[in-house]
């Protein structure tokens, strides 16, 4: 029984730091291109995830 | 030579020197900090050569701060620094070799809401993968204390999650229900809620069964059935929208006090001055002051010759100044223009077209009543028999679960998701799936002949007239120039293999033709009344020429030329049972001679209300027409039409009305489209017969009592792997039948990729 209280904040920890991760990727723009991120890799110059699409999210107010 | 390195030439061709920075300025938004963004679209990048090309290009020049290329829209966003002019983007990307239209800020509303599907999906993911977990300990016989605590992580977890996942539904059952109406989530919203309600009052009382899991996992289904239905309708848009505008946004207005300005078109007032420079659009109807040009109006009326225009003559908004630049006098404002009256038109004729109701709607109208129905009738049922509140309660709820539409909602989305993938790798791109719905059903296929039944480029017609030598020089001039006629002058003359000629002193005469000599001899290629000097020549005389020292020395006729496939493709309609006819703006002989020549029947001259009339009659006579066209006089016929389709090269507002767009040359997209509709209704009223048959089994189990958790949650995932499954194999059906098809797959493909380098 002991082993309930300790396993299972385990798994749901783990669940929720994968489920965290996806939120953080998709908001960070890393899904916007994928045919293109598959093409980036190969470049020589250093490349970050863009966050264009930050822009385009988190500041709708700016927009004109 | 890689896909992404278009020929220079190409380059020079597709420029337009006129894209004016004003432009720019008006398309970008500021972005903070002050930065500006401009997206632009650029149709031509495919690879990740292109990418690094595009960038470098860019940020090299001054002022830009970051441009950054999103392969999978074909979009690249430049960040530039607003307090300095905007840098020639668009020029610096031709110069490359590479198309750019700019791209329309603030339609990137649903963008947020596909992420908005994706976050409740992933978060619907999350919860139903643990409830599951607990669930299957519970399932195998849990004792009670560790089931019971098992329950409450479900609640915990559950709870949150289901808010979070069902507002989705929650919100549109609801705006259904307000207006009166009910939906397909409607019931899944109402057995959702209530399961949770249910589950939280068994947990509390310490019972057996909570339905977390099924109501978790339902909507997990639900919503990639949702999410795949919305990523399908947003490729097509992106896909629309990355092609080239053909309306202008603005102009050069000559001010008061001699300025130039460069004004939005809505800004534009009668009795304005524009300057219109070759290569430019008409932005309102205007009426010519200045200057002698030709005028490209096939998209506008069907007329698919060059009209030669004159100070005085009367410009439609739309139409597309050739040759000279012109000066114009604004005779409407935009919001009175040609345009803008087309539009009109296309919305009167939508409110006028019955509303369609798609299946999935039209089924769910069906259902709901039946389902809550049933579970009611269960309820009071289990009350007259044994009189348990709590036991007939359950019993009721678990019936609702069990119908809950999952399959429903999963079995036409999946099959028209695929049935688009497919249509899109060869080149149609649908709008939604009630569009292919609707395409399904047609009986009359209308086309349009200008841009639609032919091709937007002409052929020259009267080659056999011609001796060689003279088509060698005329070829040879015509490389020089942009107009329609020399571009099919040169075409001949390269599928003639002539040898071009070396050429002296080469002019352009604006609105009349081109002048060059060999040696001593002067060579016109123009209009007749001033390439030859004989007045009886001149009048006998139609058409473009080539004169030699002021003498003919040969005619020119042209024509559109056929689009690829029309035969073939109006065989395969009529295969398929459909009536073919033409209807087109254009005079009556050219439409009269197309139609012969084709054995349709056909209707020439024809104004757009009366194509929106024609097609509203037709649909009162009980028939379902097709109808596709490319011009803006087609846009009402459009809007009118059970279903429509028009090709990438049309207007702006023909493609936005048309609930399919073909990219290819190749008219058997059409064909290829009713097939692949045909075949994917075929597979969602299969899809609804298996969900029918699933709830004939199940409901009868869930009425008597015997539904636990854990048939409820095998019931429902098979039954909706059933469906995707059923689904795919639309993909099977079609490549079993491809090589027996009239175009194989390698035609059309590069048949697409030489249109795309020609765009």
């Amino acid at each position: 029984m002991t082993d309930y209280f300790f396993l299972i904040p385990v798994a749901l920890a783990l669940g929720a730091i994968a489920l965290g991760a996806f939120m953080w990727s998709l908001r960070s723009g890393q899904y916007d291109d994928l045919a293109g991120a598959a093409e980036r890799i190969l470049f020589e110059s250093r490349d970050g995830p863009d966050n264009t699409a930050r822009a385009h999210g988190d500041k709708p107010s700016h927009r004109n | 030579m890689s896909c992404c390195a278009p020929s220079a030439e190409l380059a020079l061709a597709m420029a337009d020197p006129h894209t004016a920075n004003e432009e720019v300025l008006l398309a970008s938004r500021i972005i903070g900090d002050g930065v500006r963004q401009t997206d632009l679209s650029v149709p031509g990048i495919h690879c990740g050569g292109c990418i690094q090309k595009v960038e470098v290009a860019l940020g090299a020049l001054p002022g830009v701060e970051k441009a950054r290329v999103n392969l999978s829209s074909k979009r690249v966003a430049i960040r530039w620094q607003a307090d300095k002019p905007p840098a020639p983007f668009i020029e610096t990307l031709n110069k490359i070799g590479y198309d750019a239209y700019l791209h329309d800020a603030g339609t990137d509303k649903t963008e947020e809401t596909l992420k908005e599907l994706i976050r409740a999906l992933a978060v619907a993911g999350f919860a139903a993968s643990n409830i599951m977990l607990l669930s299957v300990s519970v399932w195998s016989g849990a004792d009670a204390p560790i089931r019971d605590m098992f329950h409450w992580i479900s609640a915990l977890i559950a709870f949150p999650a289901l808010i979070y996942s069902g507002r989705v539904f929650f919100s549109s059952a609801w705006r259904a229900l307000r207006h009166g109406q009910t939906n397909m989530d409607v019931p899944i919203s109402i057995g959702v809620l209530l399961a949770l309600g249910m589950s939280l009052y068994e947990t509390f009382h310490h019972e057996a069964h909570a339905y977390f899991d099924a109501a978790i996992s339902l909507l997990f289904f639900l919503l990639i059935g949702r999410t795949l239905d919305h990523m399908m309708r947003e490729r097509a848009r992106t896909a629309v929208r990355g092609l080239a505008r053909l309306s202008s946004r603005g102009a050069l207005v000559v001010q008061d006090d001699g300025t130039h300005a460069y004004l939005p078109v809505n800004e534009i007032r009668p009795n304005m001055h524009i300057l219109l420079a070759a290569g430019e659009r008409v932005p309102v109807d205007a009426r010519v002051e200045t200057g002698q040009s030709e005028i490209d109006c096939a998209l506008v009326s069907g007329e698919s010759l060059p009209q030669p225009v004159a100070p005085g003559a009367a410009l439609s908004a739309g139409t597309l100044n050739l040759t000279g630049p012109l000066t114009i006098v604004a005779t409407a404002a935009a919001k009175d223009s040609f345009l803008a009256e087309m539009v009109r038109m296309m919305e009167a004729a939508e409110a006028g077209r019955s509303v369609y109701r798609r299946v999935s709607d039209s089924a769910s109208r069906l259902y709901a009543p039946v389902v809550h129905v049933t579970a009611l009738l269960t309820f009071i049922g289990w009350m007259i028999v044994e009189g348990d509140l709590h036991r007939a309660a359950t019993i009721a709820i678990a019936v609702l679960i069990i119908t809950c539409p999952c399959a429903l909602g999963l079995a036409v989305p999946m099959v028209q998701v695929v049935a688009a993938r497919h249509l899109f790798e060869s080149g149609v791109i649908v709008k939604d799936g009630g569009a292919l719905e609707r395409i399904a059903k047609v009986d009359t296929v209308i086309f349009d002949k200008t841009g639609t039944l032919t091709m937007d480029r002409l052929r020259l017609m009267n080659r056999n007239d011609i001796d060689l030598a003279a088509l060698a020089i005329a070829a040879s001039i015509a490389a020089h120039s942009r107009h329609p006629y020399s571009r099919a002058l040169v075409a001949a003359g390269r599928d003639n293999a002539v040898t071009p000629v070396a050429l002296n002193d080469l002019s352009e005469q604006p609105g009349a033709g081109m002048q060059a000599t060999i040696g001593t001899t002067t060579y016109r290629l123009g209009r007749a009344d001033w390439a030859l000097t004989a007045a009886a020549e001149q009048s006998a005389t139609t058409g473009v020429v080539l004169s030699e020292n002021g003498r003919l020395r040969a005619t020119f006729r042209f024509d559109s030329d056929l689009r690829p496939d029309v035969r073939e493709a109006v065989l395969a309609m009529s295969n398929q049972g459909c009536r073919v006819e033409i209807m087109s703006g254009d005079r009556d002989e050219p439409v009269r001679h197309l139609a012969s020549d084709l054995g349709l029947a056909y209707r020439a001259g024809v104004s757009p209300a009366d194509k929106a009339k024609h097609i509203a009659d037709l649909t009162e006579a009980g028939h379902r027409v097709l109808m596709v066209g490319d011009g803006l006089n087609d846009a009402p016929a459009l809007a009118a039409a059970h279903a429509s389709m028009a090709p990438a090269t049309a207007a702006d507002v023909g493609r936005n009305a048309a609930d399919l767009v073909f990219l290819h040359d190749s008219l058997l997209a059409v064909a290829q489209a009713i097939a692949v509709a045909r075949n994917a209704r075929h597979l969602v009223r299969q899809n609804l017969m298996l969900a029918i048959g699933y709830n004939a089994i199940a409901v009868p189990i869930a009425i008597l009592g015997h539904v636990t958790p854990l048939v409820a949650a095998v019931a429902m995932s098979t039954s909706s792997l059933l469906v995707i499954a059923n689904a795919l194999r639309l993909q099977g059906w079609r490549s079993r039948k491809e090589p027996r098809g009239r175009a194989p797959a390698g035609d059309i493909s590069g048949r697409a990729l030489a249109m795309e380098k020609a765009r």
